[in-house]
């Protein structure tokens, strides 16, 4: 693939070149503690792109200088592997990588209540495993989890999502054809539960209205995006108590 | 599922206003309580009650902890008490006499790797916690087994009125020490039941969530001990 076929990414019936309508999302899927050696993990998956984040911490900063006084030290590391992209990604952190990963470590910052545990760091992991558009999202999304699952006390869940402008039309979740051939694009993250913004970035242009009418449409998906977390997290309880009470 | 009268609730979710819970786990924003963790929220009681299912252990002092040995400095050997900060256990407090580098060797007291039984004396936000071993029952632990769990998990293993903890203890004749940071040591008659009794408190940590656990580990221990041969003298 990588070919630059001209696909149409929006027919007469208004649906996206996957069948989509504007307003809707690619299927989700959310698990957490996926991996044992963390002490909280979960993945994540918007269609075909899937994300993996692990947490490990609070705990002794590996190197001593980092050390915050008052709070825990965040470190968030965004990464995709080599495999994740239809050519092979160099394994190095890219300027995109490190870019992205301040931007989800600052959706964190004021979520995360690090003042609990100072002098520590809490280290965040995200390996995309497949990237299909949205990966910064979906990487908010399982970070979110993974701290949850970690038992790192935060205000709220935070989840992501993009929206995107192509033909004029304002899509929600936008996949990587329509990122790659799209006027614009929008990735949010909020803590609805607080009402917080906690990640907001442009790309492409968007009119005041138009740019009003995609935050409601990203907020209303990050909602059920919180509520589809929250079930992922009760679900790993409910399960041994469904197991045991037969 | 969960039934009405326990609920499981996850970070963000909004607590009645009249629920018992401790801070960093409940919290005010705005005027609502908020719990800050996976958590269960038990509504039988007179008043609704807040229990967290998952935290990470902040030493205290006062506390009783099982630490490890992790390395050895030069006047003290440094812990790992499960937590995000690494204890500090003086040569001077061990010894209960002054320490000399220069004659004496640390590791022919404690090595990295030993298992040790100690209080904590004193934690605060800007030093690390300092652990003593002076005391009844402290010091090196030299036989039996350390079960690691959830520090969460904790209350679930000693029970209501220490329930749990008698039915273990009288099931299997083992003796057992649960320390608040989720390390616990057994000291078993023999081999098999120390094993009995490790599945046992992971069975406890697995399930803490769940209704009615005492007896379903009293029913588990006892088939596995029919397995195992021992006996129902």
């Amino acid at each position: 693939m990588g070919g630059k076929a001209q696909v149409r990414l929006i027919d007469e019936f208004g649906r996206r070149h996957d069948g989509r309508l504007p307003e809707e999302m690619r299927p989700v899927r959310m698990q957490v503690g996926v991996l044992d050696n963390s002490d909280g993990s979960a993945i994540v998956e918007y269609g075909k792109t899937k994300v993996i984040a692990a947490v490990y911490g609070p705990r002794e900063p590996v190197q001593r200088f980092m050390v915050l006084p008052d709070r825990a030290l965040l470190r968030v590391r965004y990464h995709m592997a080599p495999f994740s992209t239809w050519e092979r990604k160099s394994p190095a952190p890219s300027r995109r990588e490190v870019e992205l990963s301040k931007v989800i470590r600052e959706a964190f910052e004021d979520i995360v209540l690090v003042k609990l545990f100072p002098r520590t760091t809490i280290d965040v992991f995200i390996e995309v495993l497949q990237a299909d558009g949205g990966t910064r999202t979906a990487a908010v999304t399982a970070a979110s989890l993974a701290l949850a699952d970690a038992g790192i006390p935060m205000k709220a869940l935070v989840a992501g999502v993009a929206v995107g402008k192509i033909d004029g039309v304002l899509v929600l979740d936008v996949d990587e054809i329509e990122d790659g051939s799209g006027e614009a694009d929008l990735p949010v993250a909020a803590a609805p539960d607080i009402g917080k913004i906690t990640l907001f970035q442009l790309n492409g242009v968007l009119t005041e209205e138009e740019l009003s009418k995609a935050m409601d449409m990203a907020l209303s998906a990050i909602r059920q995006l919180v509520e589809l977390e929250k079930k992922a997290l009760k679900e790993k309880y409910a399960f041994s108590r469904e197991v045991r009470s037969e | 599922m969960a039934g009405q009268d326990r609920v499981i609730v996850a970070p963000g979710d909004t607590l009645p206003d009249d629920v018992q819970g401790k801070e960093p786990y409940v919290i005010d924003i705005g005027g609502k309580k908020v719990a800050t963790v996976v958590g269960l929220l038990d509504l039988r009681g007179e008043k609704p009650n807040f229990i967290p299912l998952l935290h990470v252990y902040v030493p205290k002092p006062g506390d009783v902890v099982i630490g490890l040995v992790s390395s050895i400095g030069v006047m003290n050997w440094f812990v790992d008490i499960n937590s995000p900060y690494a204890a500090v256990l003086t040569a001077q407090d061990f010894l209960g006499r002054p320490y000399n580098p220069l004659t004496d060797d640390l590791t022919r007291y404690l090595k990295v790797g030993d298992y040790i039984k100690a209080k904590v004396v004193a934690f605060d936000r800007s030093r690390n916690p300092l652990l003593t071993v002076n005391g009844e029952g402290l010091g090196k632990i030299t036989e039996g087994k350390i079960v690691e769990i959830q520090p969460a998990k904790v209350p679930r293993v000693i029970g209501k009125k220490k329930s749990m903890l008698n039915m273990l203890e009288s099931e299997t004749g083992c003796q057992i020490f649960v320390a608040v940071n989720g390390r616990i040591h057994i000291l078993c008659p023999n081999k098999d039941l120390e094993s009995i009794m490790v599945l046992a408190i992971k069975m406890i940590e697995r399930e803490a969530h769940t209704v009615g656990l005492t007896e379903r580990v009293q029913k588990y221990i006892q088939e596995l001990k029919k397995i195992k041969g021992i006996g129902e003298a």
